[in-house]
């Protein structure tokens, strides 16, 4: 920016955005890079290659991944209704999505927990007609993240759906495209980044929650104990270190992931001439 | 291929837009629809492509009823106003869309696809560009590439929705010649709308006068100017004078040379070129006042004031020559005899 930009403030706004980043976000995650070196490398690799830790985080980290998936898929359809159609309700609705997000999760996770247990509402009729039982198992724990996370996709997708000019649609149609066609080659091509950070979002909001989970996973070791929790019931034995190295790892791998969909996201704008 | 729309009617909830439209656009004509903003003239395109679908009336296409077909089947090329040329594909994916999309059975191979599309690419001068994306092109670009992607299908009929609106005057001017050229290269059938008269009696060979939903006229470019036939075409292709009889215009018009045969009508359209003007050296033509003058390139246009004791004051605008003017040697209140040649009765 150039010293005679016509909009002020650029240092007062800037050393702002840094007191705040460092308050907030830098000192907090400094903080524990800081603790969890007073472990060793030999005591750090050993809490983290603990065989109950190591399926922590593949239960934290896959149910992300899968509730990040089925909510990006799910939230776009959700989003393109909202959008494209006019129907009695719609306000409702449109309010109804961002009820997650103001939701306590902790009542996400005991109303999940009781309609999806065995004896309960729902969890009695999978059982009965599918034989598939939801709680207690991954699947309840991206039962839970889908709810907590398909408003970031939908919300994400929807303003670019909003936007979309729909003439490009009909010039689509106009050169013989059949709406299929139209579809997959117009439409989803100029959406796909802004599904993509929803993907982002929720993969993100789902490999840290706690709340609405614990209820509903059961919690049993090796198979829906997830990495949050084993911090929190590291915490409550006054381990603090291990939960560190714990929460450390997590803060790497979802650094790295996060990084690995932001460029996949660079490079998929890129390539649609969107940069 | 020819073009016949009969009985053509459109709704927008309560509002009219179209009403009874009858339309002939015989084959390889280049026509224009031209009105004012609201007129319904893209209305008419867009059920023409199949975009919109008229709530009564027939669109027929070199013969074929097409009414019930979507825009997909109909075959035609569509060049929209803002271009929605696809941003997310380069100008070669822009232009190689439509052959793509064909059905497997009729799908040329990549082979043919590549040729076809830089010789389009060519044919707008725009072959340099074909890896570039089309924000990155400027609207005049933009504007003939979306011309040649809707030509990549060979399109039995082009239409064209203000292809010339969002341009700047001077890449605008170009393109009207380069498209006049383009269609005679080509000779499809082309529609295009505008409410640019200037535009329409420039580029087209066949122009459609529309108002409120209803075609006022359609003929050639000289037909609609020599012979307007009514108030509102007279009023909207070109510059007019416009005299009331019943404003007590009559006496005045009369000194001017214009005989009022109430027969044909009580109101006088006088074309600026149509109205001569000299040195005040006697009392009995009708005299005016210069008021002001402009300059329009070859022609300078005089504002004169009537001086008329009970008429209106609303100016009178007369068209020369800039020779002419120069050999005047007017100036602002000059007195001047007006001589008007010819005008245009309507009721």
């Amino acid at each position: 920016m150039s010293k005679n930009s016509i909009m002020p403030g650029f240092r007062p706004a800037l050393g702002f955005t840094l007191i705040y980043l460092s308050l907030v976000v830098l000192i907090p995650l400094s903080t524990l890079v800081f603790e969890s070196f007073k472990l060793n490398w030999e005591d750090y690799v050993q809490i983290i290659t603990n065989r109950r830790v190591l399926s922590s985080f593949r239960v934290s980290f896959s149910t992300a991944l899968v509730a990040a998936l089925i909510a990006s898929f799910f939230g776009f359809i959700v989003a393109w209704v909202l959008v494209r159609y006019s129907f009695y309700g719609k306000r409702f609705f449109h309010a109804l999505i961002d009820f997650p997000f103001a939701l306590p999760t902790a009542v996400a996770g005991i109303v999940l927990a009781t309609i999806f247990q065995p004896s309960g509402f729902l969890g009695k009729l999978l059982i009965d007609m599918f034989g598939v039982q939801v709680a207690f198992k991954p699947l309840g724990i991206v039962m839970a993240l889908i709810f907590i996370s398909i408003p970031f996709v939908v919300r994400t997708v929807e303003p670019v759906l909003l936007e979309f000019e729909s003439a490009m649609e009909e010039a689509g149609a106009s050169l013989g495209a059949t709406r299929w066609q139209v579809f997959i080659k117009i439409i989803f091509p100029n959406v796909f980044p802004a599904l993509l950070t929803g993907f982002a979002l929720a993969f993100a909001r789902g490999v840290g929650e706690y709340g609405s989970v614990i209820f509903i996973a059961g919690n049993i070791p090796y198979v829906s104990e997830i990495a949050p929790l084993l911090i929190v019931t590291k915490l409550e034995q006054f381990d603090i270190q291990g939960a560190t190295a714990i929460a450390l790892t997590m803060l790497i791998v979802s650094f790295v992931l996060l990084l690995l969909i932001n460029l996949l996201q660079f490079w998929v704008r890129k390539r649609s001439g969107q940069l | 291929m020819s073009i016949l729309l009969t009985d053509i009617s459109k709704n927008f909830g309560s509002f009219s837009a179209l009403e009874h439209v009858n339309l002939e656009v015989p084959e390889g004509e280049l026509v224009a629809l031209l009105g004012p903003s609201g007129c319904g003239k893209t209305t008419l395109l867009r059920i023409i492509a199949g975009l919109e679908h008229a709530d009564k009336g027939r669109v027929l296409i070199s013969g074929e009823d097409k009414t019930a077909q979507s825009v997909s089947q109909r075959g035609i090329g569509f060049v929209f106003q803002h271009y929605a040329l696809f941003r997310h594909m380069t100008v070669f994916e822009n232009v190689a869309f439509g052959l793509r999309v064909k059905p497997r059975r009729d799908r040329p191979n990549n082979n043919v696809i590549t040729k076809k599309v830089h010789a389009l690419l060519e044919l707008v001068q725009l072959d340099f560009l074909h890896d570039r994306y089309p924000d990155q092109l400027s609207g005049g670009q933009r504007q003939r590439i979306a011309l040649a992607r809707a030509l990549a299908v060979e399109p039995s009929v082009l239409l064209l929705d203000e292809p010339f609106g969002a341009l700047d005057a001077s890449v605008r001017k170009d393109l009207r010649q380069w498209l006049r050229n383009l269609h005679h290269d080509l000779n499809v059938t082309s529609i295009f709308v505008t409410h640019d008269q200037e535009e329409a009696m420039e580029v087209a060979s066949q122009v459609v006068v529309l108002n409120h939903g209803r075609i006022e006229q359609q003929g050639s470019p000289s037909d609609i100017y020599d012979h307007p036939a009514n108030a509102f075409v007279s009023r909207f292709i070109g510059q007019t004078n416009i005299f009331d009889l019943d404003e007590h215009d009559a006496d005045w018009l009369q000194t001017a040379g214009i005989l009022n045969p109430r027969t044909e009508g009580k109101i006088a359209h006088v074309r600026p070129h149509d109205i001569l003007v000299e040195k005040s050296n006697s009392g009995y033509a009708a005299s005016a006042t210069v008021k002001d003058w402009q300059h329009l390139g070859a022609l300078i246009r005089l504002e004169l004031v009537k001086n008329d004791s009970n008429g209106s004051t609303a100016p009178v605008f007369a068209e020369m020559p800039n020779d002419q003017f120069k050999q005047l040697k007017l100036h602002r209140g000059d007195k001047v005899d007006l001589r008007i040649r010819q005008a245009h009765w309507f009721h």
